[in-house]
This record gives C-alpha cells, sequence and structure tokens, in this order.
C-alpha cells in the first residue's frame, strides 16, 4: 500500500473511532463497571485497528470489530483475574466450570439496551466532578477528542488536561459512582449537569473567554452534536430541548458574528443575511417543542426565546424589545443572576430609552459578583454614550477593556473608547426603543446576548 | 463542517416507482441512527424531473423548460445535510447507507468561512474598506 494509502487509512479509522468510540467506551463501562478501565479497553481495540486495518483494509462492519476486540480482550482480562484468585482458592479453579462467569460477561457486552451512550454522558457530566473536569471529560469520552485536542479547545497545556481527565476517573472511583442510568426524578436532575456542561462547552467556543480567537466554532458544533443526541433520547424534557433551540439559533450566527479580520461583530451590528437560515429553522422548531412541553418555560427555554425573537427580526431596528423585556423579566425572576439582571438593562434601554437602562445598571454598580465582570462598565459606558455623557462614557469604556480577557474584545472596547470623545454628537439621547439598534457604534457589549451564569 | 450528499436517480426514481418496502425500512432506520447520532441536519427524496423546471439564463432573455430531463445519471433524487467533524467521517457514515446496483452517491463538503480565509469576496472586502475608514474617522481626536 502507498503512503498515501496508509494515511487515507488512519483517517478512515479516526473516523470510525469518532463514530463508535462513545458506544464502545458506554458497552464496556456497563460490564467492567470502570470507566478507567472500559477506555484503555476500547483503546486498545483502537491500537489493534491501527494494526491491522491498513493492511486488511476496513472491515465491513469497523463497530462489530472493535467491539468484539474489545470484548475479548475484557474477556481475557476477567480470566486473567479469576485465575489470580483462583491461585489463592484451588477449589474455585477446580470447580466444573472455572470461568463461569466469562461467556455471561460476552453475551452482556452484545446487548446494547439502548442506552450506552446515555450511560456514558451521565458518567463524564456526574455532579461529583467540577465543571471543568466534566466539560474535558465529555469531549474526551463522547466527542472522541485527543488529549491535545481538549488542551487546545481550553487554551490549557496538554499535561493539565491529562492530569484533570485522570483525576475525574479518580474521582468517579472513589465515590463509587454507579454506572446504571437513574431514573425518574434523578434523572432529570442528572440532566441538567449534562445540560449545563454542554452549554460552557457551547459558550466557550461561541464567545471565547480567553486568548486571540473571538470564536472557536469546532467546540459549538460538538456541543450542537451531543444537544441533538440528548433530544433524540428525551424528546419529552423541555430544557432540553430549549437548550439545543438556544444553540443553535446562536450558532446561526457563528458566520456573521465574526468581521473579515476576525474581529467580533455583535449582534445589532450583524449582516442578518449571513445567519445561516437552516440552523434558524433548526432552533425555532426546537424552540417550539421546547415552549409546547412546558410552561412556565425553564431557563435555558427562555434564553431561546431570548435568541428566537432576534432571530424572527428581518433587521435589527425590526426587534421586538418589548416581548424581550418581558422574557428578560421572567429570566431574571428565575435565575436572580446580576447577569441575566445586566442583559434585562440592556433590552429596557432599547425598549424605553437609555435613562431608564441606566438606571438598572447603576442599580448593580455594588453586585459583587459583577465587580470584575468587563461587560457591566461596558453597558453602562454604552447607555453613557447614548445620553451624550462622553466623558463618563470614556472612563467606563476603557474600564470594561482592562477588564476583558479576549484579545478581541479588550481591542473592540478600546476602539469604541476612543471613538467616543471623537464621535459625531451620536444625536440619540432621549431616544425610544429601536432607533438606536441600528447605530452600530452604540451596541451595547452584550445587547441581549445570552447571559453567561 | 457541513457535507452534502447528493443520491443519484435512475429509471425507476424518475419513472416514480417507489423502492421496496424492504428498502424503504432499511433507509428509515439508517436515517434514524443519523439523527440519533446528531449527524443529520436536513434530508429529503425529490420527486421525478417529470415534476421538475428548469430555467435557462441568456443575457435578459429566461427560457422555462418543463422536465422531464432526460440525462437520468445526472439527475439528483435525493440529498442530505450533516454535520461531520471530517470528510472522512461522512465516507464512514455513507459507507453504511442501505444502497446497491453500482450506484454511486457523492458527498460534497460546503464552503464554510474559513476556507475564504483571507481571499473574501468583493463585496466583504468593500465592506471591509468602509469599515476601516469609518474606524480612522472616529479615532480622530
Amino acid at each position: 500500500m502507498s503512503g498515501e494509502g496508509v494515511g487515507t487509512a488512519r483517517s478512515a479509522i479516526e473516523a470510525v473511532w469518532r463514530i463508535e468510540s462513545a458506544r464502545l467506551i458506554g458497552g464496556l463501562v456497563r460490564i467492567v463497571h470502570d470507566l478507567a478501565l472500559a477506555e484503555d479497553l476500547a483503546q486498545e481495540a483502537l491500537l489493534a485497528a491501527m494494526e491491522h486495518w491498513p493492511s486488511t483494509g476496513i472491515p465491513e462492519n469497523p463497530s462489530a470489530w472493535l467491539m468484539t476486540t474489545a470484548r475479548n480482550r475484557a474477556v481475557d482480562q476477567a480470566r486473567r483475574r479469576q485465575m489470580q484468585a483462583g491461585k489463592h482458592q484451588e477449589l474455585a479453579l477446580r470447580s466444573s466450570e472455572p470461568s463461569s462467569g466469562v461467556p455471561d460477561l460476552a453475551a452482556a457486552i452484545d446487548e446494547d439496551l439502548g442506552d450506552d451512550l446515555l450511560r456514558l454522558i451521565l458518567i463524564a457530566c456526574h455532579p461529583v466532578l467540577s465543571t471543568e473536569a466534566r466539560a474535558a471529560l465529555t469531549l474526551r469520552l463522547l466527542g472522541g477528542l485527543t488529549t491535545a485536542e481538549i488542551a487546545r479547545a481550553f487554551l490549557a497545556s496538554e499535561p493539565t488536561i491529562a492530569q484533570r481527565i485522570a483525576r475525574a476517573k479518580r474521582t468517579l472511583a472513589e465515590a463509587r459512582v454507579p454506572f446504571e442510568v437513574p431514573r425518574g426524578g434523578e434523572l432529570s436532575a442528572r440532566l441538567s449537569s449534562v445540560l449545563e456542561v454542554l452549554y460552557l462547552v457551547f459558550n466557550e467556543g461561541y464567545s471565547a473567554t480567553k486568548g486571540n480567537r473571538w470564536t472557536r466554532p469546532e467546540l459549538c458544533e460538538e456541543a450542537l452534536r451531543l444537544g441533538r443526541i440528548l433530544a433524540e433520547r428525551f424528546p419529552r424534557e423541555a430544557e432540553v430541548h430549549g437548550l439545543l433551540a438556544l444553540m443553535e439559533l446562536q450558532a446561526s450566527r457563528l458566520r456573521a458574528r465574526v468581521g473579515p479580520s476576525g474581529e467580533p461583530v455583535l449582534l445589532l451590528d450583524q449582516d442578518r443575511s449571513r445567519w445561516d437560515q437552516l440552523l434558524v429553522h433548526r432552533g425555532l422548531a426546537a424552540l417550539a417543542r421546547a415552549e409546547a412541553l412546558c410552561q412556565p418555560l425553564g431557563p435555558y427555554t427562555l434564553q431561546a426565546a431570548i435568541a428566537g425573537a432576534h432571530s424572527r427580526a428581518r433587521t435589527a431596528a425590526e426587534t421586538d424589545w418589548p416581548r424581550i423585556v418581558a422574557l428578560y423579566d421572567a429570566l431574571s425572576q428565575l435565575t436572580g443572576s446580576p447577569v441575566v439582571e445586566l442583559n434585562r438593562a440592556v433590552a429596557v434601554s432599547f425598549a424605553f430609552g437609555a435613562a431608564a437602562g441606566l438606571e438598572l445598571v447603576d442599580a448593580l454598580a455594588d453586585e459583587p459578583a459583577l465587580a470584575s465582570y468587563h461587560l457591566l462598565p461596558s453597558v453602562r459606558g454604552d447607555l453613557l454614550l447614548r445620553l451624550g455623557r462622553r466623558g463618563e462614557a470614556r472612563v467606563e469604556l476603557e474600564r470594561a477593556a482592562s477588564l476583558a480577557q479576549n484579545a478581541w474584545e479588550k481591542a473592540l472596547l478600546l476602539g469604541r473608547a476612543r471613538a467616543s470623545l471623537g464621535a459625531t454628537s451620536p444625536g440619540r439621547t432621549g431616544e425610544s426603543g429601536g432607533d438606536a439598534a441600528a447605530a452600530p457604534s452604540s451596541t451595547p457589549g452584550l445587547a441581549s446576548e445570552p447571559p453567561r451564569r | 463542517m457541513r457535507v452534502m450528499v447528493f443520491v443519484p436517480g435512475d429509471e425507476n426514481s424518475e419513472a416514480g416507482k417507489m423502492p421496496s418496502q424492504e428498502l424503504i425500512a432499511k433507509m428509515m432506520k439508517f436515517n434514524e441512527e443519523l439523527v440519533k447520532a446528531g449527524v443529520m441536519l436536513a434530508g429529503d427524496g425529490l420527486t421525478p424531473t417529470s415534476k421538475a423546471r428548469r430555467v435557462r439564463f441568456s443575457g435578459s432573455h429566461r427560457a422555462v423548460i418543463d422536465g422531464p430531463f432526460a440525462e437520468s445519471k445526472e439527475i439528483v433524487a435525493g440529498y442530505w445535510i450533516w454535520q461531520v467533524q471530517s470528510i472522512d467521517e461522512a465516507v464512514e457514515w455513507l459507507k453504511r447507507a442501505p444502497f446497491d446496483g453500482g450506484i454511486e452517491v457523492t458527498i460534497r463538503p460546503v464552503f464554510e468561512p474559513q476556507d475564504f480565509g483571507r481571499e473574501l469576496t468583493p463585496e466583504l472586502r468593500q465592506k471591509e474598506a468602509r469599515l476601516r475608514v469609518e474606524v480612522e474617522r472616529r479615532s480622530k481626536p
């Protein structure tokens, strides 16, 4: 086989791995009740594939091949353990069926009860783990990402991520986390932990908190893929559809969110013709499902409804701000989050004028949770600018820039701080709702971007 | 990345003949797997070209041509839009589809914004130039 052929085989094997690894590990976990061991067995099967497939070609049914290989190793190991145990227990070894447990094991691995994947998601997102650990483990076990890829995604070093994953597995083992899929109320509680992780991964891609890139779409895609899988498994869970709707709608704007040189373009400045209509439709459909399933709406569904209100407006000026304010009211009551309150202030400023918005923002000034949150001074600066109070606006925007961690965001804020003094008179003081939405310079930092809780 | 998968038509699809129950069941199962894996974004079967129309453009003239169209090999009878990580992943999925009889199904990656790189469309380049002027204007003291 030519060198190119080997390379092709390798990438084909990687593709098979991506498709099969989660189900494979999930199936193995069900049997061996040990996450680390299950992953090792799956990895061994992958290595075997890397060894054999380039010369034999990819088998007709690669998933069965991988499963059989991993299963054989599991059986071998079980047998070896039995033998070792047997050395101490002569009797057991000499009994009529020395390996009675082994055939059962083989049969058990073959029957996928349909929730192997689900089992794996629930374990990876177990509440005993920190959210960072859950996110890393989820990307590794369900996304089939390598440690290096996860490290790149979170802008962390490879050893850090490797350690985080190893520690997470140890924590799960020490906590003796059961591998059964919980039912009823406990399942719902565990699901919300999964949703939290998916949204964290999505957000890390959507609005990179650190580094030089404003978005990392590959992370969004992975979160979306897992969200779609979850929505298939739980057609009756409103918030699963709510989160999926939120992610689809936000992802529909990814293309429009990045300018020609990689700089961020905020919601109200975006060229809406560049929104991905396929994702908009999928998002609105998921939102409709979520809204039909549950009243009152849960936090993800409310955020999706806000995103949907923006998606439905053909131009920024057509945005239904009063509706968005009402949705933020509900969300604020539900979460009590100051970040949501800040977003609500922005919506209020567009619906009822900058002064009304500023009043709400000023009420948040002493909120400890927002003390180093760059969007607080960013929003305040924009509102001051819209009210013609340029000197104060500049101070706030500069403060916002000093707090921002993403390089692009920093630059954007500094640009606006400079512009605040040089700009021609905004002429929008006391404007009524909607006017300012069309004006790029006054777009608040987070104009109804989803709150990050 | 996103790919579009084109399923070609044949005499049967052009004649409006439905596939066998068995094939339909297999195809539904395949589709279900795609959805369950979070891969499928969209997909549909298309009616025979006897129901299709074409518009031919020359200068300001538009000529409307009614189907059917003879060259059935070039006819698309169905499509999918998939979200995958690589074209290899798309190939691995497609291999699992229940097609037969020498049919050739094509996978085409959709352009992603990063494919354009710095070579943007003229319209975007213009926009960028406008933006720069605007930024300069605003940053003057």
